[in-house]
């Protein structure tokens, strides 16, 4: 898993998530298949279960929109401990909640198994437009060292005896804010100079081409044609 | 059998940089150079000393073309440095900036070192052999695969040095190397620019720094080379140094230092 091409996995999560989302949403056993596909995935790539359970923490936001839905839904409503709920909204919110954490589930996988370099990589050889993968680069390269700044501006606000406390504060961090926009975009420009000094004409060269081989490619497909096979099944077996 | 006759002497190889009469004002109509003449020839190390705001980086800015000059020119390797010359004159000056984080712009020290090279057009294994190169004249090549955020400030000062080694340059051109730099980083980096055998214009204003490394100096101060001499000399001229704001660190005595291989 770690070692397949980064294109190939990008491509293959892409065309699982397709597969998900193109499911009806009441073949529940194809939602099963298809945490049950994952799993096995995540056993072969020998990324601990608890890792990969845990950082599906992030979709706890879309969990909250989810959970409203039963409640606010139109519809006829069924009569569950004593609550009224709408069953066309249950049934949204059973949609969003399995294909949303299927899809994370499968991104965070990607992400587990993929180095954020590597991703760039692929991207790059999927032909995303150069533009986005060079902003990528920088984010990745320049995210350290703004935080940093941020955090040494924190430091120096707080050695003056500054603390945020309420809405009359506000005004001082929208400063801070105002005054790291400032030194990131002078930064940017001094990078930009010292790209031109080195021969920078608007495009990056290609310094590392990802290559994936046949059987790399026939590896990568297994998940998504064995998603594909089960979507199918949901349709048929409606 | 009479000896061959002697051909006509070689011509001697043009000076790596050669500024005449280099004036330059900024938009805002700020004036920086007042007309610079100064020629460095091949293999020399000089020191560009001036206090601050005496226009030492807007200097460096027109070796490679980055900053067009408002009156006069400048040659490097007998290469005009306009528009027509730009991408081999970029190619020629390698500008190390003050700051590494400015100058490592890529992902990895590796792809980093590889940028200059690659934007020429080399691939393959001769830019693998390139950037080998560059990284072991430095002594980073065991860092290769790191993201610069994860080194040491002198590392990545060092990394810096080898992404304009990676192109070859005809003459680097360094801005305050010293700086935010821990004395065995400092010397660590003198050693490796004395080895280098390039030619070399160090833009600071660290003197035992340019004493240690450059046999001659310039001082440019409002704009104008207003001292061209050997590096001792200056130094031990205290109405000059006084007269453009040079200060020597406390206890220094230019008189009394070896300078190593000399």
């Amino acid at each position: 898993m770690h070692a397949l091409p980064p294109h190939c996995k990008l491509v293959a999560v892409l065309c699982f998530v397709l597969a998900v989302v193109s499911t009806p949403r009441e073949a529940v056993g194809a939602f099963a298949a298809y945490a049950l596909l994952l799993a096995a995935v995540v056993r072969l790539a020998r990324v601990p279960f608890r890792t990969w359970l845990g950082r599906l923490v992030i979709e706890v936001p879309f969990v909250a929109f989810a959970v409203l839905l039963p409640f606010v839904a139109e519809g006829p409503r069924v009569e569950w401990l004593g609550l009224s709920l709408s069953e066309p909204g249950l049934w949204g919110a059973w949609n969003v909640l399995a294909k949303g954490t299927l899809g994370v589930a499968a991104s965070v996988l990607l992400a587990a198994t993929t180095e954020l370099r590597a991703l760039l990589l692929g991207l790059q050889r999927l032909r995303l437009p150069p533009q986005l993968v060079q902003i990528a680069s920088f984010m990745l390269r320049y995210g350290d060292l703004i935080t940093d700044e941020m955090r040494r501006m924190r430091v120096a606000r707080a050695s003056r005896g500054f603390e945020a406390r309420g809405v009359r504060h506000w005004g001082v961090l929208a400063k801070s804010a105002g005054a790291l926009f400032i030194r990131s975009y002078e930064r940017g420009e001094r990078v930009h100079l010292a790209m031109l000094s080195r021969g920078y004409t608007g495009t990056v060269p290609v310094i590392d081409e990802v290559t994936a081989t046949r059987a790399q490619w026939a590896r990568t497909a297994v998940l998504p044609a064995a998603a594909l096979a089960v979507c199918l099944a949901g349709w048929l077996l409606r | 059998m009479s000896p061959p006759e002697p051909g006509p002497p070689a011509p001697a190889a043009p000076p790596s940089l050669e500024v005449r009469g280099l004036a330059y004002a900024y938009p805002d109509g700020h004036q920086a150079l007042f007309g610079v003449d100064l020629t460095v020839p091949r293999g020399e190390r000089v020191a560009l000393l001036g206090p601050n705001g005496a226009g030492k980086t807007t200097l460096a800015l027109h070796l490679n073309g980055i900053l067009a000059p408002g009156a006069g020119t400048v040659a490097v390797a007998g290469l005009p440095v306009d528009r027509a010359h730009l991408a081999e004159v970029r190619r020629m000056v390698g500008i190390v900036f003050q700051d590494p984080d400015d100058q490592l712009f890529m992902p990895t020290v590796r792809e980093d070192v590889a940028f200059g090279p690659a934007a020429a057009g080399l691939r393959g294994a001769e830019l693998e052999a390139r950037v080998r190169d560059a990284l072991t004249r430095v002594g980073m090549e065991a860092y290769a695969e790191r993201p610069p955020h994860h080194l040491s400030f002198g590392q990545r000062r060092r990394v810096a040095v080898a992404t304009v080694l990676a192109t070859r340059p005809e003459i680097l051109v360094l801005d305050e190397p010293s700086s935010n730099l821990d004395p065995a980083s400092r010397r660590e980096l003198a050693t490796i620019l004395r080895d280098l055998d390039l030619t070399v214009l160090m833009v600071t204003h660290d003197l035992p720094y340019a004493l240690e490394l450059c046999p001659r100096s310039v001082v440019l101060s409002d704009g104008v080379i207003a001292a061209d001499g050997a590096t001792r000399d200056l130094l031990c001229d205290e109405e000059l140094m006084r007269a453009h704001r040079l200060e020597l660190p406390f206890g220094f005595d230019p008189r009394s230092v070896r300078v190593p291989g000399t």
